[in-house]
């Protein structure tokens, strides 16, 4: 298990980048410590199999280092580097059997025959199918054959990381959650650093410590699931996190007022002149239909999800959602909308900015 | 659903029929139909049961040549499948010289057979070929013209040379569907590379290998022209192969009863070999697909 620095890293899929667009994955310094769980979480092509690849040493990063408990291993190879990935398609040994292929690592790395049965015995115990070891993996259920290249991951002690590239994609629904509870345990059991790759916002918000936003080849935020959802350090956080994600809504700044379109609203921070693409942001749990108070709204339709009603509205022609309890009465005349301000976050060019207390 | 039964969609299939008629049952029935009768001119013929049939399996001349054929096809399948699978796993994956390389391998592949016959014959001369006038030079004694050895050597190489690429090829594109992930997960894996080809890339290569096979088989077993265009079926007998023995039988010699019979088993040897292959191919897929 092992502490993992990405130092001044960056990566171009292209020979000779030039502009910063070149790059899949922007110039980032960051610490991942021991023994957490993370999921990088981001929309496809936003660079986080690249990550992922990079750590693991299938891809060279082409500027900067990465260091496993603060020792260089940006040139080792990736057997050196002491790491388990299960990838997005189960990747078994067909022709062998499914005790062949939880005992492969170690045979190939010359462990003794006795350990390797008794260490094949237990991850079998482990990934339940300890009653199939001697059936041949072709021909097994995608999630058996996902849950052996995950018994592979584990099969080793001392592996520095283990790796997830989207592992539940080909899952039938009932099992994932089976799969995923399986993986928190495992994880609580025996505290290996884990990385786990998706774009499924729950995947990652149920299964990680810290969850990595990332959007268009940059980490735009660390932070636990709770940091997440009130503090979005990031537009994109704030949208590609919570169903439906957060209102983003052009606006000016002054001070401790916000107007949108000359309807001015009280924040709770007080903040400096802001230049640029100013917005305010504010979760659809933080917002209420009122009859007497607040900005007027158009309301469009009403979506009972069960749990929760979901308001589609419109405010000075912007589309916002507004969420209201599943018990709370929506009535034809409510067309107006109060925010929470203490939960409205300011943001310059997509970034937050903090503000101070006012 | 209710089934429509309407009986007259048969004629549907008559075309199909009649098209089958004409190309394959009619001529073999003649083939059988020789096979069962003497004839002394006259289009007269006699009814002599399976007289010709005993006649071929006593006749060392088939068995021979039967041998030769067998011995030809053994030496190229297993010439020509691993070095096929060598040359496959040596092309680069992608990019500007996997094309040039995919270019050059289906060159021989265009060549008529006569004429990659021709190419040999005159390569392999002493007075004028290239190959043959070099290993001369080199005191090297070739000449497949009086040499048995020579001979094979000649038709073989030749043979590997004009069909490697069909084996390479189909081998590439069943590399070529492999995932980079199993690549990916061998190396976390430290698998080595023969593991690495013995575990991922061989059992992905086996479907296309066994049509490799079986092609390789059945145009071997048949092969006529190349041999015929160097050698000629000689010297002597040497490369006269179950082909070429069955058209000197059949035209050289107008033997046509016995030439009947020679075909029909012929033709039930390659049937039987092809049903074991296709018997073990739908095997091997039926246990991916479970």
């Amino acid at each position: 298990m092992a502490k993992i620095t990405l130092d001044n890293l960056a990566h171009s899929y292209l020979p000779n980048p030039k502009s910063e667009d070149d790059f899949a994955l922007k110039e980032m310094n960051h610490d991942w410590q021991d023994g957490a769980a993370y999921a990088l979480l981001g929309s496809s092509g936003c660079g986080k199999s690249t990550l992922l690849n990079i750590i693991s040493g299938l891809l060279r990063p082409s500027q900067g280092r990465i260091l496993f408990d603060g020792r260089d291993v940006t040139d080792a190879p990736t057997a050196e580097r002491n790491i388990a990935q299960v990838f997005q398609f189960p990747v078994v040994y067909d022709t062998m059997t499914v005790r062949d292929n939880l005992a492969f690592p170690l045979r190939n790395r010359g462990r003794d025959e006795s350990y390797v049965a008794e260490r094949v015995q237990e991850i079998g115990r482990m990934i339940g199918m300890e009653h199939m070891l001697d059936r041949k993996a072709r021909g097994l259920t995608a999630d058996a054959k996902q849950k052996i290249s995950l018994g592979r991951g584990m099969v080793r002690k001392d592996v520095n990381a283990l790796l997830f590239d989207e592992p539940l994609t080909v899952i039938d629904p009932h099992m994932k959650w089976e799969l995923r509870t399986q993986l928190k345990k495992l994880h609580a059991d025996f505290g290996h650093t884990m990385i786990y790759v998706t774009h499924d916002q729950t995947e990652a918000l149920t299964f990680a410590d810290k969850v990595v936003v990332m959007y268009d080849g940059r980490v735009v935020q660390i932070g636990t699931p709770d940091e997440l959802f009130e503090v979005p350090e990031h537009t994109f956080v704030g949208y590609f996190i919570g169903s439906p994600g957060m209102n983003v809504i052009p606006a000016r700044v002054e001070g401790t007022t916000a107007s949108i379109e000359g309807t001015e609203l009280k924040l709770s921070r007080g903040y400096d002149a802001l230049s640029g693409k100013v917005e305010i942001g504010i979760r659809p749990e933080f917002l209420h239909l009122s009859q007497s108070e607040g900005m007027p709204v158009t309301v469009r339709r009403v979506e009972d999800v069960g749990r929760h009603k979901i308001i589609r509205a419109e405010l000075f022609g912007h589309d916002i959602n507004i969420i209201a309890d599943e018990d709370e009465h929506i009535s034809a005349d409510m067309n107006r909308v109060t925010f929470d301000a203490a939960q409205l976050n300011v943001y310059v060019n997509d970034w937050r900015v903090a503000g101070e207390a006012a | 659903m209710n089934k429509t039964v309407n009986q007259k969609a048969w004629f549907l299939v008559l075309p199909v029929l009649v098209l089958v008629a004409f190309s394959a049952v009619i001529p073999l029935m003649t083939v059988v139909n020789y096979s069962v009768q003497d004839t002394f001119g006259n289009n007269e013929f006699f009814w002599a049961g399976l007289e010709w049939f005993k006649e071929m399996l006593e006749s060392d001349r088939m068995w021979n040549a039967l041998g030769r054929q067998a011995v030809f096809s053994a030496v190229i399948l297993a010439i020509e499948i691993p070095l096929g699978i060598f040359v496959a796993l040596n092309m680069p994956k992608s990019g500007f010289w996997a094309s040039v390389c995919l270019v050059l391998m289906s060159l021989p592949l265009l060549i008529p057979w006569n004429v990659v016959g021709t190419i040999w014959q005159i390569f392999g001369r002493v007075d004028i070929g290239l190959l043959g006038y070099t290993l001369d030079g080199m005191g090297i004694s070739y000449n497949y013209t009086q040499d048995p050895l020579a001979a094979w050597l000649t038709i073989v190489v030749m043979d590997v040379w004009h069909w490697t690429s069909l084996v390479a090829l189909l081998a590439y594109a069943g590399l070529k569907s492999i995932p980079d992930a199993y690549y990916q997960a061998a190396k976390i894996d430290q698998a080595s590379r023969w593991k690495v080809f013995r575990y991922i890339e061989l059992p992905k290569m086996m479907g296309v290998l066994m049509i490799a096979i079986l092609l390789r088989f059945m145009d071997s077993f048949m092969i006529y022209t190349e041999p015929f265009v160097v050698t000629g079926g000689g010297p002597g007998n040497a490369t006269t192969m179950l082909s070429i023995d069955l058209v000197k039988m059949a035209l050289g010699q107008f033997d046509l009863g016995p030439a009947a019979a020679f075909s029909i088993m012929y033709f039930l040897v390659i049937l039987l070999i092809s049903w074991v292959f296709y018997t073990v191919m739908t095997n091997l897929d039926k246990r991916d697909g479970a």
